[in-house]
């Protein structure tokens, strides 16, 4: 909000303004820093991120799924699967291994 | 350049928030299942490609999630900024009482959020449009900084803090309305 150079003071408005990057560690320390002071002699804006906090904490605890037990197994055998026909030896799979390749290289991240 | 012959014991332990996060996006466990076998196998390929030093789980991110894009999203797709309503800031905290509650000194909005179930939580994530709830976990529960997400998602990171706050205002309104629904919010409130 307009100019900060010379702004030490954070205002409520300020403050709320700015909670996802506070939350998210996503601001420059000195302007944390800011927010912090804020937050200590105000109450409510302290309230508000102590309840934004909390909510981050619920979401990121209750979205955790445990692995089914087939899954590993499964990813395993594929990989292994993948593997094997991908070895560039001799034999009846080595006609493999060059087009598994160049459809693999392809639209993925670098 | 990474070595594929350690490629199992260098990305198992992403699988399980990589499971999560897929049960989440396609919210049916057999295409989640398909999605995170789907992705281990590209990732597989691909992985001598992978630059070692560089953060391998955003990697594997990027892979689910463009193999979501591709092959599990939803077929009647809407322009996103259409998608979801505008809720006003903190939704769910103002409807709990809020500044007021806390001003008078009771201050008991952290207490109904324990209340809610697993179930509750994940559906209210669930409910978002896919672009906002892929920007919610990737923040909120995998912790990613708006500049992995944008290059998870492909998108600038104006874009990330956008999806960010709007997806996260939609959720305080979907857990409100599941606590509703359970006599958890009080209706009076707000």
């Amino acid at each position: 909000m307009g100019s900060d150079h010379d702004k030490d003071v954070v205002d409520c408005r300020e403050a709320l303004h700015r909670i996802y990057h506070f939350l998210d560690g996503e601001l420059t320390s000195e302007r944390r820093v800011r927010i912090e002071a804020h937050l200590d002699g105000c109450s409510p804006c302290l309230n508000v991120f102590g309840f934004e906090a909390e909510l981050r904490r619920l979401v990121a605890d209750k979205c955790r799924d445990a692995v089914p037990e087939g899954l590993r197994a499964r990813i395993a055998d594929a990989i292994d699967h993948e593997h094997d026909h991908t070895q560039v030896d001799t034999g009846p799979r080595g006609e493999m291994a060059g087009k598994d390749a160049s459809e693999v290289v392809g639209g993925l991240p670098a | 350049m990474a070595d594929q012959a350690g490629f199992a014991e260098d990305t198992e332990q992403y699988m399980g928030s990589l499971y999560s996060a897929a049960l989440r996006m396609t919210r049916n466990p057999a295409d989640a299942e398909d999605l995170v076998q789907e992705t281990y196998l590209k990732a597989y390929r691909a992985y001598a490609t992978f630059k070692e030093g560089t953060n391998l789980k955003a990697w594997l991110y990027r892979i689910l999630t463009n193999t979501f894009i591709n092959s599990y999203r939803s077929k009647h797709r809407h322009p996103e900024e259409t998608e979801l309503e505008d809720v006003e800031d903190f939704y769910l905290f103002r409807r709990l009482g809020g500044l007021e509650a806390a001003a008078a000194g009771r201050s008991a909005e952290d207490e109904v959020l324990e209340r809610f179930t697993d179930d509750e939580v994940k559906r209210a994530v669930e409910s978002l449009p896919e672009n906002f709830r892929m920007a919610v976990l990737l923040a909120d529960v995998e912790g990613f900084s708006y500049k992995e997400i944008a290059e998870i998602m492909e998108v600038p990171i104006g874009t990330v803090m956008s999806r960010l706050h709007r997806g996260r205002r939609a959720l305080e309104k979907a857990l409100h309305d599941f606590g509703m629904a359970r006599g958890l919010v009080s209706a009076r409130l707000g």
